[in-house]
């Protein structure tokens, strides 16, 4: 299987711009100042490239939505906020090969004619912002970044800028306005980043993985990742598997890899008996055991099994684990996190918690389960983003999928 | 009256000049405030809201937005355990209750000589390597009941 992403993770000194030179880095960003900037948003569309942060939107189609010649600058934004319960992808890749992301930045900054962008990574992973301030630093003396990109008529800066902890500011527009200086409050959309973002001017917000593919793409040609995974998911994608697994990790698949092969393979197995599967980040909805047969790990077949491919977050529960357990554990998680500023949410997960605690705590009534359905039906789509409904879809698919053990702990 | 540290003031500016506009500096130079007097006091907040040109309300709101920024004083050490899914599955909690036997502190509370604080935090990313904590710009990660009883040594003698 060819590895787009980890191909050099392992290799020593990866970290070194010479080490990530001597091993084909920086000539994607070479060959591509070479190109029309149009050109360059042709090929990643042509590669059939889709977000890995987890909304899974077109990459290319979101470059061609900014505007040109409005007399603002541009603005490119990393998204390496990466909070989703279950996913240490990013990480893996800003650790151990950060040049790789500057050079997928570079690349899409020129496509887009962005001459200042910055990364906007999680407060937590302040011990990561030395390795990527170290690479940005070697970027710029090595000229692959500043007022002259490769001796080219082309200037880019890069800036990093770290987060304080909240898991909302993950989510485009709020990473938007953290980064002006409020607080996280997500906005209404439209008007779209791509017209009106980080100071009112045309911004294009990426997470680390999706630009982490993009100089493979540059370089070995669209043709050649679109040959990949399925037809409407091309490419690989990587997978941060965790649980009850024997090798958790990050690994990286052709995207339409089967799920269990997977787990079996690559995770190294369940181990205990297997008894369900959260592939995608703890938003999207559970699988039961049973229903992760003959499920693939590309965005289609998870969406037929009624989940979602998501970040890539897996987590993977034996039998010896109560999902009412687990389902208290992420309402609490989304109840902390809710920013506050729509009703249905900031009630909604906090009244959902409190319900789930209640009822771990063996003082639950079977009323409350139906009364979880009223609330989750009382939040879903009725808010500014999606963290509402990201509560929404664990707690119906935990409480439908499991309903038998939440009547059990009723009972007592 | 407090004041940043000449190196403090160097970093301030350096700050400054990475932003197209100085609003969109706030978040970082409350985090620069918060390692110089080591939490966000109304004090902290009034002082940056002056050297910045904002009220100390506006600072303090944003501050109250972002779990990192101490909102009262924590310890030197200030210990972050993950409590997400995964942690949870791996046994994070037998790590807290190893450390607060230890540190004879409960969640929220400070050691009296103010070296060590105690919370849970939300996934830190280390699904992986489950369970895990955050001390200050430091992860532990594999985390056992032992393996806390060695750092919190290591800790309380540096």
């Amino acid at each position: 299987m060819i590895k787009v992403l980890l191909a050099n993770i392992d290799k020593p000194d990866q970290v070194k711009i010479e080490k990530y030179r001597e091993r084909g880095g920086y000539k994607a960003l070479e060959k591509t100042l070479a190109m029309e900037q149009s050109a360059v948003i042709e090929e990643v569309k042509a590669s059939g490239l889709r977000g890995r942060g987890g909304a899974g939107f077109p990459t290319g189609m979101k470059w061609s939505f900014v505007p040109r010649n409005t007399g603002k600058q541009t603005f490119l934004l990393c998204n390496a906020d990466e909070s989703e319960p279950g996913t240490f992808k990013d990480r893996l890749l800003m650790e151990r090969d950060p040049h790789m992301m500057i050079e997928g930045m570079a690349i899409a900054a020129y496509a887009l004619n962005c001459h200042l962008a910055y990364i906007y990574l999680r407060g937590e992973y302040e011990f990561i912002a030395y390795t990527i301030q170290q690479a940005l630093d070697e970027a710029y003396q090595a000229k692959m970044l500043g007022p002259s990109v490769f001796g080219r008529d082309y200037s880019l800066d890069i800036h990093l800028h770290l987060g304080q902890g909240a898991y909302i500011c993950g989510e485009e527009t709020s990473l938007i306005e953290s980064l002006e200086g409020y607080r996280g409050y997500p906005r209404l959309k439209p008007p779209f980043p791509a017209v009106s973002g980080f100071l009112a001017s045309p911004t294009v917000v990426n997470n680390v993985e999706t630009l982490c593919a993009v100089p493979w793409i540059m370089l070995n040609g669209a043709a050649a990742y679109a040959a990949m995974g399925t037809e409407k998911s091309k490419g690989t994608k990587l997978f941060s598997v965790s649980g009850h697994v024997a090798r958790p990790g990050t690994y990286e698949v052709e995207l339409g890899y089967p799920l269990m092969d997977f787990i079996n393979n690559e995770a190294g197995g369940v181990t205990g008996k297997l008894k369900a599967v959260i592939p995608g980040g703890s938003s999207v909805p559970v699988l039961t055991a049973a229903e992760c047969d003959g499920v693939n790990l590309d965005y289609e077949s998870l969406l037929k099994a009624g989940s979602m491919l998501g970040s890539g977050g897996m987590i993977v529960f034996n039998d010896s684990i109560k999902m009412p357990e687990v389902l208290s554990v992420i309402a609490d998680f989304y109840a902390h996190e809710s920013c506050g500023q729509c009703t249905p949410c900031r009630e909604g997960t906090g009244w959902a918690a409190k319900i789930m605690r209640n009822l771990v705590a063996g003082n639950g009534k079977r009323s409350d389960i139906d009364l979880l359905y009223k609330i989750v039906d009382m939040m879903e789509g009725k808010t500014i983003c999606p963290l509402a409904d990201a509560d929404v879809m664990p707690i119906r698919s935990f409480v439908t999928k499991f309903r038998a053990e939440f009547e059990a702990m009723c009972a007592r | 009256m407090i004041e940043f540290s000449e190196t403090a003031h160097q970093r301030y500016e350096q700050i400054l000049k990475r932003y197209p506009e100085k609003r969109a500096a706030v978040l970082p130079v409350l985090t620069l405030a918060q390692r110089e007097f080591g939490w966000i006091s109304p004090e902290v907040a009034e002082y940056v809201g002056n050297l910045m040109g904002y009220p100390a309300s506006d600072m303090l709101s944003v501050a109250s937005f972002y779990t990192m920024l101490h909102k009262r004083p924590v310890g030197k050490y200030h210990i972050e355990v993950c409590r997400n899914v995964s942690c949870w599955l791996m046994g994070t909690y037998r790590c807290v209750d190893e450390i607060k036997r230890r540190l004879n502190i409960g969640l929220g509370e400070v050691t009296p000589d103010g070296k060590f604080s105690l919370a849970l935090t939300e996934c830190l990313g280390s699904c992986g390597t489950a369970p895990a904590m955050q001390v200050g710009d430091r992860y532990f990660e594999n985390l056992t009941p032992e393996g806390v009883a060695e750092i919190l040594e290591k800790l309380s003698n540096d």
